[in-house]
């Protein structure tokens, strides 16, 4: 009888033989039946990370995409049979691979299709509707601490990453060479990603820290003097991301 | 905490919620259970095939050279500040090759 291990190693590994003594039920070798099930699960898993990695996908083309999605799970299996999260470490492996290093910004982007897949699954909470926050306005805001959607995501990039986003989903414009924030909320279930205005970074970062409004407006007025707090806040807002005030000292 | 900052927040805070529209925006969808986007099993390439499980070469530098349908090169980038490389097209690479076919 082969292992398990044995069995998984070769399912990997095309340059492996098939696990001795695997036979095909009439008394051969499971050889070529054992490719098909080889094959199987070579083409499942790039087909999860091509979907899970569109913008990525997008990016290279389907062939070089397929020919980087095969060593890659090759290297990588998935640790859980949850395919959702399937591909957490492609940023890092894009990141470290050298026929790729052209392309500076590519992990970036992949970080960005993994923060969206993130987002998307992430658990459901109740925003304060606006009237609610109107009510907690009469204390003293800058005390206040803001609890913020599960679903809500941030990527900072030092390249124009909403803008390669907008160019391969939206339509939108060629990039412009420009470092670029990323917020992703999911007002509805959906997510959306936003570019976040100079300072957008810097303060949302703060409130995820648990910093107080107060605080977190200095430290973003600080990195950036003219941060424009009440667009900020429209936008979370708008698109339900603040879940919880806290307004005691 | 600088007393201009407090107000400046509470002002922040005032000129959001006006300019936010009137309609309650929740409850317009419900949630539909059982539909995700990644992780189908079914092997699309066909039952009883074994063409990307069984190939030698893991991936050959030079498919490259066979640039489909990516925007890499459409989406022409000019150079960061830093020096960094802009977004230029792909080219051939000289590794990865298959050993004698």
């Amino acid at each position: 009888m082969s292992t398990q291990t044995d069995f998984r190693m070769a399912l990997l590994d095309p340059d492996r033989p098939a696990p001795p003594n695997l036979q095909d039920g009439r008394g051969g070798a499971a050889g070529r039946r054992f490719a098909v099930y080889r094959n199987n699960v070579a083409v499942s898993l790039g087909e999860a990370l091509e979907t899970g990695f569109p913008t990525v996908a997008k990016l290279l083309g389907e062939q070089n995409f397929r020919g980087i999605a095969a060593l890659f799970l090759r290297a990588t299996p998935p640790q859980s049979p949850l395919m959702m999260t399937y591909g957490s470490g492609f940023a890092d492996f894009l990141a470290g691979f050298a026929p790729v290093q052209h392309l500076g910004y590519l992990a970036d982007v992949a970080r960005l299709d993994y923060a969206m897949r993130l987002s998307y699954h992430a658990a459901d909470a109740q925003a304060l509707a606006p009237e609610a926050l109107q009510t907690l306005m009469s204390g003293d805001l800058s005390v206040a601490r803001l609890t913020l959607a599960p679903a809500l995501r941030l990527i900072r990039s030092d390249w124009p990453l909403h803008a390669i986003w907008r160019f391969n989903h939206d339509d939108g414009p060629a990039p412009a060479p420009r470092a670029e924030a990323v917020l992703i909320t999911r007002p509805e279930f959906d997510p959306v990603p936003w570019v976040l205005p100079p300072g957008g970074a810097v303060f949302i970062t703060a409130i995820l820290n648990g910093a107080t409004l107060g605080d977190a407006f200095e430290a973003a007025s600080t990195d950036t003097p003219e941060f424009d707090l009440s667009a900020l806040l429209a936008l979370l807002i708008q698109d339900q991301c603040i879940t919880g005030m806290e307004s005691q000292t | 905490m600088k007393p201009t900052n407090k107000a400046l927040i509470a002002t922040a805070f005032a000129t959001a919620l006006i300019s936010m529209p009137h309609t309650a925006a929740a409850a317009e969808k419900e949630k539909c259970y059982g539909v995700s986007m990644a992780g189908e099993n079914d092997c699309a390439a066909g039952p009883g095939t074994t063409c990307a499980g069984t190939s030698k070469v893991n991936y050959q530098g030079n498919a490259w050279t066979l640039v489909d349908a990516g925007t890499c090169t459409t989406m022409m980038l000019p150079a960061m500040e830093n020096g960094e490389a802009r977004m230029g097209s792909l080219e051939p690479l000289e590794r990865d090759l298959p050993m004698n076919g």
